[in-house]
């Protein structure tokens, strides 16, 4: 036998599969996205907001309240170009996925950036969401097709740097 | 809320390619010749599936390897009344410590008997081979009841 036909690696799949149900603020937050609305909560206790909304505080580990309205608006904390394609993502390389401090918001939400050119990507630029034709809109993150820019001035490091 | 609860499935799914190393390496490409080979340790023990180490000693295993099976003697099984969807079969079977013919060690397969009945710690199994092997555990489809075998 020659070297090269030698069995070098095997693929090992792995997969779960669960019956997600989630919780109130979840829910309230999804049912939103359905009406084309984003809502966060927000912590009583360091009044931090919060979206998506899981229903707690991760700095105080106390419920959150309320319904606040978010912007479908926000500015670029941090992004990634993908280059590396993956079996479940039809998207075509190059991509960018970066965080987005939405407007009204204190926590960066995860996001696609399109209808730009890669390297014109930037740390604090403003996007905005696009969103599919509101006869399509459910009740999931994919009313939002992706972010794009703006053209608004880039917001300043030193005004979202507590937010990354 | 008067609306039903949302819910939704969720599935989390990633194939890991796995490098085997030499000693799985040669255990895999030997599934995919239609050979179960086993590796002895110094001791002279025959391990199978093959290990770097004896497992009993920690010391190295050796050079010699042989050709172990194809029939062997269910030491152990668990009988799985309603397979799920990745499961090997599609019927129930029985996941089972097969100890081959040559080996001092089990190997975890499938055996393959219709029904639970007809499972037996002690009796005899054979492989059967899938029609294209690639090198992989599942070149083997399953250990089936040996014919005329019995029981050890």
């Amino acid at each position: 036998m020659s070297d090269s036909d030698r069995i070098e690696s095997i693929v090992t799949p792995t997969r779960t599969e669960y019956d997600y149900t989630p919780g109130p603020s979840a829910q309230r937050s999804l049912r939103a996205l359905a009406e084309g609305r984003l809502i966060g909560e927000t912590c009583p206790s360091c009044n931090q907001v919060y979206y998506p909304p899981s229903g707690t505080c991760a700095r105080c580990g106390v419920a959150t309240e309320g319904e606040v309205e978010i912007a479908d608006k926000g500015t670029v904390t941090t992004y990634a170009i993908v280059r590396v394609p993956s079996d479940n993502i039809d998207l075509e390389l190059p991509y960018c996925t970066a965080h987005i401090l939405l407007d009204g918001s204190d926590i960066p939400f995860f996001g696609l950036i399109q209808e730009c050119v890669w390297d014109e990507v930037r740390i604090g630029m403003r996007v905005e969401a696009v969103w599919l034709p509101e006869s399509e809109w459910g009740p999931g993150a994919e009313n939002i097709k992706y972010f794009r820019p703006t053209g608004e001035p880039d917001v300043p490091f030193e005004q979202f740097k507590e937010h990354i | 809320m008067a609306d039903e609860l949302l819910s939704a499935p969720h599935v989390l799914e990633y194939d890991y390619r796995r490098s085997l190393g030499d000693t799985l390496s040669r255990f895999f490409t030997g599934l995919r010749d239609r050979e179960i080979l086993g590796v002895k340790t110094k001791a002279g023990r025959v391990l199978v599936p093959p290990a770097e180490y004896d497992p009993e000693t920690g010391e190295a295993t050796t050079e010699d390897w042989s050709a172990v099976g194809p029939e062997g003697v269910v030491k152990s099984w668990a009988w799985v009344a309603e397979p799920l969807g990745r499961h090997p079969l599609d019927r129930p079977f029985a996941f089972a410590l097969i100890q081959l013919d040559g080996a001092d060690t089990a190997l975890t397969h499938v055996v393959d008997t219709g029904d639970e009945s007809a499972m037996q710690t002690g009796m005899r199994v054979t492989a059967k081979w899938a029609d294209e092997t690639v090198g992989a555990i599942r070149d083997i489809v399953a250990f089936v009841p040996t014919p005329g075998g019995g029981s050890a």
